[in-house]
């Protein structure tokens, strides 16, 4: 491996801007590692030509005062990109090639970054493994045979096999959180409204929010900086200031008020993450924060809510792939039989059981039973939340309730894999901010997250508390390129 | 409740996905999971609650109904499976 891959997102851009590194010398460093990483699976399409390109009218003409000048980037498959293929993870866009480019990797192109490729991902972000994939699944560079989490699966294994020095996820209900606590990367979910939701495949449109996935905490603030604007393309984008999140980023979290729901310590839960739990408030009164014990009590109605809210909006945003504007089509002998065999052969299992359990909940007869009664039980959710925040700042958990699991063991059991994201549904549910920061490892040396979740529009404050137990808690990632081998 | 074979299928037909017999039994037995536990919910007393749609609880943002795109006729159709000069092809729907 190059020195190069070794360099975080924050210190490739200073190496830039002094001059040390040109754009083609790290936009070579990050290509020759991702195409010795086929056994990892991470890219479904890659971008190595035009990006070396990009890179080389960078140097020759170089803007300094961009925040990630000439740093090459790979990003999930769910971002459209222009004249670039944008899969979803799906079969029914295997041939799709964007007309348009979606605001956030236009914010990323913009501010001098430089795309190398598309990451896999479980099909339409639906899954917790990246095993829903239609491009196969992909492996953990942790360790071989171990899911790297999902949705955002080719992301977090990407940058934690640093074929990339940082990377862009989407989260509905943890797809960054829980894939960056597995991989022990940093993801950060932002507010609802804060990234554009414009060129990105919708899954559940209510839920869905872009965020950056990277090695530490000041590379997730200038990422974040980058990602995040108001964009009237999108009609539920926020027009807010947003921070100077790396600038004003500061590890002083002296009298803030940090919660701990009671509800989180559930059941089964593995010691070890008690410990680290335990470790991450220990920290955070170390450096003279105010741990405040919180309840949270609709906490165990957020999974049943969000497995009737995000299928119900997932079977009414992907009602659009019909087989005739573009995507996959299958012959039929008329024209409703072409749609349900276009259907039935162009999405994958848990993609279509979603579909249908949407289908379910809003139809005649069953929508009051259930998706009006999931809305009514968001607010109690949201609520929640509400009353803990007149008492807090913002609210330390752990980010899963378990580390990565292997490759296969969950796949049959669609509600085992459903609990994954326990600790995360929430914050979707209410469109709240939260970060996953790697905390430690388990037993097995698989690596552990803590999650801070924040008020509406209060990414700093998370950024801040993040930054200070960072600082403290001395995590390593073990990797030993097991993939190149 | 349960959900039986009979309902998988007309829910099929509703979501325009056809299903073999085999996938349905199956599926059968999926749904009925996931909505055994989707049913914790009606533990909750909601009758006072109202619905919640979306966080973002503003009313949308109107606009000035301009045309901000041109000549993307070709960009529109560039995707399409089967294409004739301006327009998408069906299979035939009018005898």
């Amino acid at each position: 491996m190059s020195e190069i891959n070794n360099l975080k997102l924050c210190d490739l851009v200073d190496k830039i801007k002094n001059k040390k590194l040109s754009s083609k010398e790290i936009t070579e460093a990050f290509i020759n590692r991702s195409k010795k990483s086929s056994k990892l699976n991470s890219y479904i399409t890659d971008n190595f030509d035009n990006a070396l390109n990009s890179a080389k009218e960078f140097d020759e003409k170089p803007d300094f005062n961009k925040k990630i000048p000439g740093i090459p980037l790979a990003v999930k498959d769910l971002f459209c990109t222009k004249n670039l293929r944008t899969t979803a993870g799906s079969k029914i866009l295997e041939n799709f090639i964007p007309t348009y480019e979606s605001t956030v990797t236009q914010n990323i192109i913009d501010h001098g970054g430089i795309i190398i490729g598309k990451l896999n991902c479980d099909e339409f972000a639906m899954g917790s493994s990246n095993e829903t994939s239609n491009y196969g699944n992909v492996q953990n560079p942790i360790s071989e045979n171990l899911v790297p989490g999902g949705s955002s699966g080719g992301s977090s294994a990407a940058l934690a096999a640093k074929l990339t020095p940082a990377t862009i996820g989407t989260d509905t209900g943890g797809s960054i959180r829980q894939p960056a606590s597995f991989t022990g990367t940093v993801g950060l979910k932002p507010t609802y409204g804060s990234c554009s939701r414009y060129g990105i495949v919708a899954f559940a449109s209510s839920l869905d929010q872009a965020g950056p996935m990277t090695h530490d905490v000041k590379d997730c603030a200038l990422l974040l900086e980058v990602m995040s604007s108001f964009d009237t393309k999108d009609s539920t984008s926020v027009e807010f200031t947003r921070g100077n999140y790396l600038n004003d980023l500061n590890e002083n979290i002296k009298g803030k008020k940090i919660g701990i729901p009671k509800e989180y310590k559930v059941d089964g839960m593995p010691k070890e993450i008690e410990d680290l739990w335990e470790k991450g408030i220990k920290i955070i009164k170390d450096n003279g924060g105010d741990v405040i014990d919180i309840s949270l009590p609709n906490t165990n109605y957020a999974l049943p809510t969000y497995y009737i809210v995000a299928p119900a909006e997932a079977s009414s945003n992907l009602a659009r792939y019909d087989g005739v504007k573009y995507g996959f089509r299958s012959k039929g002998e008329n024209l409703i039989d072409m749609y349900e065999k276009t259907r039935s052969e162009g999405f994958g299992d848990e993609v279509k059981r979603r579909i249908m359990i949407g289908t379910y909940v809003l139809s005649s007869g069953y929508y009051d039973a259930y998706y009006l009664k999931a809305q009514k039980v968001r607010r109690l959710i949201k609520n929640d939340f509400d009353e803990a925040y007149k008492k807090v700042d913002a609210i330390l958990t752990p980010s899963t309730p378990s580390s990565a699991f292997k490759i296969g063991e969950k796949l049959n059991d669609p509600v085992s894999m459903y609990l994954n994201d326990i600790f995360t549904v929430p914050i979707n549910l209410a469109g709240l901010p939260a970060i996953s920061i790697p905390a430690g490892h388990d037993n097995n040396g698989f690596p552990l997250g803590l999650q801070i979740i924040g008020k509406a529009f209060d990414e700093q404050n998370i950024l801040n508390i993040a930054y200070s137990i960072e600082k403290n808690i001395g995590y390593k990632n073990h990797i030993n390129d097991w993939w190149i081998k | 409740m349960t959900i039986d074979l009979k309902t998988v299928k007309h829910i099929s037909k509703l979501s325009r996905i056809s299903i073999e017999e085999e996938k349905a039994k199956r599926l059968t037995n999926d749904l009925n999971s996931i909505f055994k536990f989707i049913e914790k919910l009606n533990e909750l007393d909601t009758s006072k609650t109202e619905p919640l749609t979306s966080v973002a609880e503003t009313t949308l943002k109107l606009r000035r109904d301009k045309i901000e795109s041109k000549n993307i006729r070709e960009d529109i159709l560039k995707n399409s499976p089967e294409k004739n000069k301006d327009f998408f092809v069906v299979p035939k729907v009018v005898e």
